[in-house]
């Protein structure tokens, strides 16, 4: 039986494999006290050599690519560059508004924490996805989600992938004070 | 080798009775690491003696290696059959993701035996395989058309590969390749003529797992070593600036660039075909191989008019590297890089390798210039020195084999040559067509003896621009050094490392990877399996009825001077004898 270790929960995996980095419970980074966002700088300069891929799943203490909270695959024939998903910190998440069990639950400043514990499996979230940033690991039949720490960054050769401050768009709160000026 | 580990799993695929099974070989592996030497031992095991390569029998077998998936740069997959181009071992190896692929599918190793009756390709998702009926992609015109509708048609985008053959697979060229994510090949020795003897049109792999370390923090560590290594090496730069192309000025400024068909080895037109030149001119994208952060694929953007309207405009891209450039390039004589890149595209389209059919073209031009063959037999083409729209229709004159001379072409230069002559100047080497390096007697050497006949065996071409050019080696030295490094060379090509990389994974570096896989492996451990699995490889060779006694040396490499000065064939002849003689006293020849 392969044994499951509790991921994306009050920074132990920082700690445990040696980072720096300090998550907290949000599951987000902070540097500074700012909320830090994963973001993707320009595909274009991507060559597709997956290495964000293999880094997340190896800052979750594993190698391969079960883990990966983020993929890169071809537009449709290499010749024509890459798409890199991964989780882009919604302010107002689709995938928290599906969950049957609250395993997902939004961020005060975007973005989801999961707590695996809870989760069944069911695969709303992933479906709910616009960009497909939910990614599977089908040996576990859990969603792998971005906690923006910013690990792969690190590992990007070509400066495709940056760990920015977050600049929230207020989108959430926005709609939500509508509503109430209509009520 | 870890318990958990799936590199123990051998794929079977029966394509005649469209079956599978796995079998857990981790007695191959332990012993033979993975790729290059556990791909020998199935193929001592899988190919029966003297069978036809084209024939059923034959198999195809895919390894990778244990560092796969584990550490940067280990993105090879070996595939290796019997060669229907030299009718002795066949060894092609290619990135792409072929090997993530695998490795991810859960897999050390795939053979694939038999044959199918009508046209299929192949999708090994994990643990599922499925035959599907590929009769509507059979006789397309291009290779990408293909690609493209298996894309279309099957899961795991990003997680796949796609090994595909064209036209010239199809119809048996006995140098047709295999291509791989539209860019990476199994280019030599007519992999791709096996894959359609099989009627396999392709072969789609994909999987998704974690893999075994034996220690997590160690493991974070040594590959930081590793990756930061990588991105900060000199030499990595090289490949990802310019590519393999920035070597045409140097070679040709040395005198070591072939042209016109070896009549001279500097030719005037370099600079229009240089990698500055393809970079600055058409330089369009640059791709990586799947866990390879060096990105060296470099991919021209051509635009070309079409014609027929105005302002109507189609962008060709076409992936260029020094072989490539050389073969079809200074080899051809032809300094025109639009056209180059256009008979390079239709190669590619067709899946042809690219360095033999640059060297079968070059051959038929100083053929047809010196009178032994007519427009009678080249149905009515005339080539001549960097003529692309001639060479371009001869090129699809070899893949239709209309006639008995365009069926010898087929076959390679060697094989034409011994119908029509000109031997002379027929350019291979233990029947494989010649690299893009005259640089001295160690790039000869080394393809003779090579067991693949591949300028990658021993790396000749680098002995001579980097020892021959300052001291002199006496033919046994140099015979040791290439012997020395093509066996080290087995040890990289069952991990299965890219030789761009090598400068990397020197001997600690290997040790230290290989244990966090399993493998405890000490540097004399390492030498002797390099060994044992190069005399593996001369086993099968000489199964198959290869000698080094009655080698054919083309008089032209001793006419034209090389960087080091003019070739003297006593000396090749004396290096070669004393390879001999060592593998012999080894006893290749007894353990038959």
């Amino acid at each position: 039986m392969r044994t499951v270790r509790i991921l994306h929960k009050n920074g132990s995996i920082c700690e445990q494999f040696g980072c720096n980095e300090v998550i907290n419970y949000s599951g987000f980074n902070y540097v500074g006290g700012q909320t830090m966002r994963l973001a993707v700088v320009d595909t274009e300069r991507c060559v597709g050599c997956q290495s964000c891929m293999f880094a997340c799943a190896r800052r979750q203490g594993e190698a391969g690519l079960a883990r990966a909270c983020i993929g890169v695959r071809s537009v449709g024939g290499m010749e024509r560059g890459f798409i890199v998903v991964v989780c882009r910190a919604c302010d107002d998440p689709p995938c928290v508004k599906v969950c049957p069990t609250d395993a997902l639950k939004p961020r005060d400043n975007g973005g989801v924490h999961f707590d695996i514990t809870k989760c069944l499996g069911c695969g709303h979230c992933r479906d709910a996805c616009p960009i497909g940033a939910i990614l599977w690991d089908d040996e576990i039949n859990k969603p792998m989600i971005c906690i923006h720490c910013g690990f792969c960054a690190k590992f990007c050769p070509h400066g495709v992938l940056n760990l920015e401050k977050r600049r929230g768009e207020g989108y959430a709160k926005k709609r939500l004070s509508q509503k109430c000026s209509l009520r | 080798m870890l318990k958990k580990d799936s590199l123990r799993n051998v794929l079977y695929v029966d394509l005649s009775n469209k079956n599978f099974w796995v079998k857990k070989r981790e007695d191959l592996f332990e012993r033979y690491i993975g790729g290059v030497g556990v791909a020998t031992q199935l193929l001592h095991e899988e190919c029966p003696k003297g069978v036809d390569p084209l024939s059923p029998e034959n198999p195809i077998i895919l390894t990778v290696g244990p560092l796969t998936g584990l550490f940067p740069l280990a993105s090879k997959t070996v595939a290796m059959f019997k060669s229907p181009h030299t009718g002795n071992l066949g060894e092609s190896h290619a990135g792409g993701r072929s090997a993530i692929a695998i490795r991810m599918a859960g897999y050390g190793a795939i053979v694939i035996k038999g044959a199918s009756d009508i046209p299929i390709y192949l999708a090994i998702h994990g643990d599922r395989v499925y035959f599907r009926d590929a009769s509507s992609l059979w006789g397309m015109r291009s290779n990408f058309t293909v690609g493209r509708i298996i894309r279309e048609n099957e899961p795991a985008r990003g997680l796949r590969t796609i090994m595909r053959i064209g036209r010239a697979g199809e119809k048996l060229v006995s140098y047709a390749c295999v291509i791989t994510e539209s860019y990476r090949h199994f280019g030599r020795l007519g992999l791709g003529a096996v894959f359609g003897s099989k009627k396999l049109k392709a072969v789609v792999i994909s999987g998704k797992r974690s893999l075994p370390v034996s220690d997590r923090k160690q493991y974070r560590k040594v590959y930081d070593e590793i990756y930061h290594a990588a991105v900060n090496s000199p030499v990595m730069k090289k490949y990802h600036d310019l590519g393999t192309a920035e070597n045409i000025l140097p070679l040709n400024e040395l005198g070591g660039l072939p042209t016109r068909n070896l009549k001279e080895a500097r030719f005037e037109g370099a600079s229009e075909i240089s990698g500055e030149t393809f970079a600055e001119q058409y330089l369009g994208r640059r791709l990586a191989c799947s866990h390879c952060p060096v990105g060296c694929i470099h991919i021209a953007a051509l635009r070309e008019p079409y014609g027929d309207e105005a302002y109507f405009y189609k962008t060709s891209m076409i992936s260029y590297d020094y072989e490539p450039i050389y073969a079809l390039g200074s080899m051809l004589g032809g300094s025109n890089a639009k056209g180059l890149l256009k008979l390079m595209d239709l190669i590619e389209a067709l899946g042809l390798d690219v360095m033999s059919t640059g060297v079968v073209l070059a051959w038929v031009t100083e053929a047809q210039e010196r009178g032994i063959i007519s427009e009678k037999e080249t149905m009515g083409i005339k080539l001549s020195w960097g003529d692309y729209s001639s060479y371009m229709e001869a090129v699809r004159l070899i893949i239709e084999q209309s006639n008995e001379f365009y069926k010898a072409l087929a076959r390679g230069v060697e094989h034409v040559a011994s119908i029509y002559g000109g031997g002379d100047y027929a350019l291979a080497f233990g029947g494989n067509e010649m690299p893009g390096y005259h640089t001295g007697p160690g790039a000869y050497i080394g393809v003779l003896i090579g067991a693949r006949h591949s300028h990658l065996d021993n790396a000749g071409y680098s002995v001579d621009q980097k020892v021959l050019v300052k001291r002199k080696l006496t033919p046994e030295e140099l015979a040791e050094a290439l012997l020395a490094e093509e066996r080290w060379r087995q040890i990289q090509s069952s991990l299965v490392i890219c030789y761009f990389a090598r400068g990397i994974y020197q001997l600690d570096t290997v040790s230290k990877a290989l244990h966090l896989a399993g493998f405890d492996l000490a540097s004399d451990d390492l030498h002797r399996i390099g060994e044992e699995i190069h005399r593996e490889k001369y086993r099968f060779k000489t199964r198959e009825g290869f000698s080094l006694d009655n080698i054919r040396l083309p008089k032209r490499i001793f006419e034209t001077p090389s960087l080091v000065g003019e070739l003297d064939e006593k000396f090749v002849r004396r290096a070669v004898e004393h390879v001999k003689k060592v593998l012999f006293k080894e006893g290749v020849r007894k353990s038959i």
